[in-house]
């Protein structure tokens, strides 16, 4: 099944200060398809997510969002095409309440667009999408300040802001690290359910059970390179990829 | 016979009524409860210039611009996340625009003082935009400078009647005229910033404050959010600034002075950061507190601070934080 293309990276390029962050990299994501990024710490794979939304600059290459440009716009624009991110280390607004959090996508332009200018009431509309991701109304923890929240509803505030936005790419920055077993087992069928509605999802992974259960297609990074790209079972095998990154495991 | 030892007991009062929310018009005594301070204080603000003389009204007027200025340093600073040491350049940028359509085109006060009041929001808006990339104290270095710069260019130019300035402006009709005028302008910015900072665009404002990096990512521009913010701190203060040109009838380089920006702060360190009213009752406090001090000469500066020290050490939370707490707590002594 060959999906259109709705993302394309095409041979992109960041240094820090002579630190090759991201050399070269290309890969083209379908509409619908769940993909995996796994690498080894410092190996680039937030860099590129912040080269792909705008909130890095790369120095070469070009991102491509349904066939159109996107190379160089600033983060919010890239947000309001319907691609999104949530960030590893997580950026809740402390000082509100959880369900106040979602009425900033909700005011964005995108939002404002597709509900055609009359949101209605849109308190309401943050508080359906907190209890559709898991926050239970009736222990009113909706209502309950971001900053007492515990880590897994914060990692799922994360993913409600980026639903608010209704994307049609998310990109999720290690949404698992950090959360207990049963934790992920909440979070999972979440994003089953993403995959099922078409929404394409990009996920940076160190859990590689959790991930192999949902990816269609994984890309290993090493040292701001691309060295694979496939399906998790090839992947797995590659040789190259055992010795950057699975091997190391294995001999333990 | 030993005796019983007694604790103090503080209860807070009943989520119901602390929340401010619709719930709160459930009955006669919540309402009763909540708008009792309010009215209070506006009365008592609103009824203050009967009991005064001609110089304290004066003292009186000059404390509402400085609450003015207040307001619009803790929105920028608490609400936005902009630390603006730049007070001094809003009432500048009034002040010379209103003074000068005063004396040059002979416009009437009442007429100068809006046209001001948008003019120079313009101004000092455009003037601040370069830096709102920055942040924390990098924003607040740099706007410190632009009343300074200000200063210096009217020098070297002499522009606008350069280190003399310009005196005999047009006054406002009458002294209540100039009273009720400053009073309605901090009443009316209160209420409004206070709306605002619960509606949708306050809740951005906030959002950027906490993460602006987040808001990013939501897909809002958080430099049109800032932009709009900051012109509606210039508006306030802007006002400020051609209402003190014509309650003094004077524009001068003093308008860009360092009180303006310095003592605002002061102010709303006293009354609590992020209360917006508690920067208005602490300018009501200092401003007359510096007059009366007048005496001691340049050693009110001194007194000045150490009364400052003494809030940032016992009660970093403002005395309006402080006495709002105690009005929602109940106090009683228990035996243990």
């Amino acid at each position: 099944m060959k999906a259109e293309v709705i993302l394309e990276v095409n041979s992109i390029s960041k240094t820090f200060g002579g630190v090759h962050a991201v050399s070269d990299v290309s890969f083209a994501l379908g509409k619908g398809e769940v993909l995996g990024i796994i690498g080894p710490n410092g190996s680039g794979k937030t860099t590129l997510v912040n080269l792909i939304t705008g909130f890095v600059q790369p120095d070469s290459g070009k991102v491509i969002f349904k066939a159109s440009d996107i190379t160089g716009m600033p983060s919010y624009k890239i947000a309001n095409l319907g691609l999104t991110r949530t960030f590893q280390v997580m950026r809740p607004y402390y000082s509100l309440p959880a369900f106040k959090n979602l009425i900033i996508p909700l005011n964005s332009p995108r939002v404002k667009k597709t509900r055609s200018g009359r949101l209605g009431d849109i308190d309401a509309v943050a508080i359906d999408i907190l209890e559709e991701i898991g926050f239970e109304r009736d222990a009113r923890v909706p209502y309950k300040p971001a900053g007492s929240l515990p880590l897994g509803y914060l990692k799922r505030l994360e993913l409600a802001r980026c639903l608010a936005l209704s994307p049609e790419v998310i990109i999720c920055d290690e949404i698992f690290s950090g959360l207990s077993m049963s934790e992920i087992a909440g979070l999972l069928p979440l994003l089953e359910k993403l995959q099922m509605q078409g929404v394409t999802l990009v996920m940076i992974e160190h859990r590689l059970r959790e991930l192999f259960r949902l990816a269609d297609r994984v890309i290993v990074m090493n040292f701001g390179q691309k060295i694979a790209d496939g399906i998790p079972e090839d992947v797995m095998e590659d040789e190259e990829v055992k010795k950057a990154y699975l091997g190391r495991e294995r001999k333990k | 016979m030993p005796k019983t030892a007694r604790r103090k007991k503080r209860l807070d009062r009943s989520v119901k009524v602390r929340t401010e929310g619709l719930y709160a018009l459930t009955s006669w005594s919540e309402i009763t409860y909540l708008l009792l301070p309010r009215l209070v204080l506006i009365m008592g603000l609103l009824s203050l210039p009967f009991f005064l003389d001609m110089y304290w009204q004066r003292v009186l007027c000059a404390a509402g611009i400085y609450g003015l200025l207040a307001l619009g340093f803790d929105f920028l600073a608490e609400f936005v996340g902009l630390v603006c040491l730049g007070g001094a350049f809003f009432i500048g940028a009034g002040g010379y625009i209103s003074g000068l359509l005063n004396a040059y085109l002979g416009l009437s006060p009442l007429v100068c003082i809006p046209i001001a009041t948008v003019a120079g929001a313009v101004i000092s808006t455009l003037v601040l935009v370069p830096a709102l990339r920055l942040r924390g104290i990098y924003f607040a270095i740099v706007s410190f400078m632009f009343p300074l710069f200000a200063v210096y260019i009217i020098v070297a130019l002499s522009a606008f009647g350069g280190t003399e300035g310009i005196s005999a402006l047009d006054n406002l009709p009458n002294q209540w005229v100039e009273v009720y005028l400053i009073l309605a302008a901090v009443l009316v910015s209160l209420f409004l910033l206070r709306r605002l900072v619960d509606e949708d665009m306050g809740l951005i404002l906030r959002a950027i404050k906490d993460n602006d990096q987040a808001v990013k990512a939501s897909g809002i521009s958080i430099t049109t959010y800032k932009i709009r913010a900051v012109f509606i701190a210039a508006l306030i203060g802007c006002f400020g600034g051609a209402y003190l040109t014509h309650l003094y009838g004077w524009l001068g380089i003093s308008l860009f002075g360092m009180d303006f920006s310095i003592l605002p702060i002061a102010a709303t360190v006293m009354g609590g950061m992020g209360t917006l009213a508690g920067g208005v009752l602490g300018a009501l406090l200092l401003t007359p507190l510096s007059e009366a001090l007048r005496g001691f000469g340049q050693l009110r500066v001194v007194l000045y601070c150490f009364i400052l020290l003494l809030f940032i050490v016992y009660k970093p939370e403002g005395f309006l934080s402080y006495f709002q707490r105690k009005y929602h707590q109940f106090e009683l002594w228990e035996e243990v």
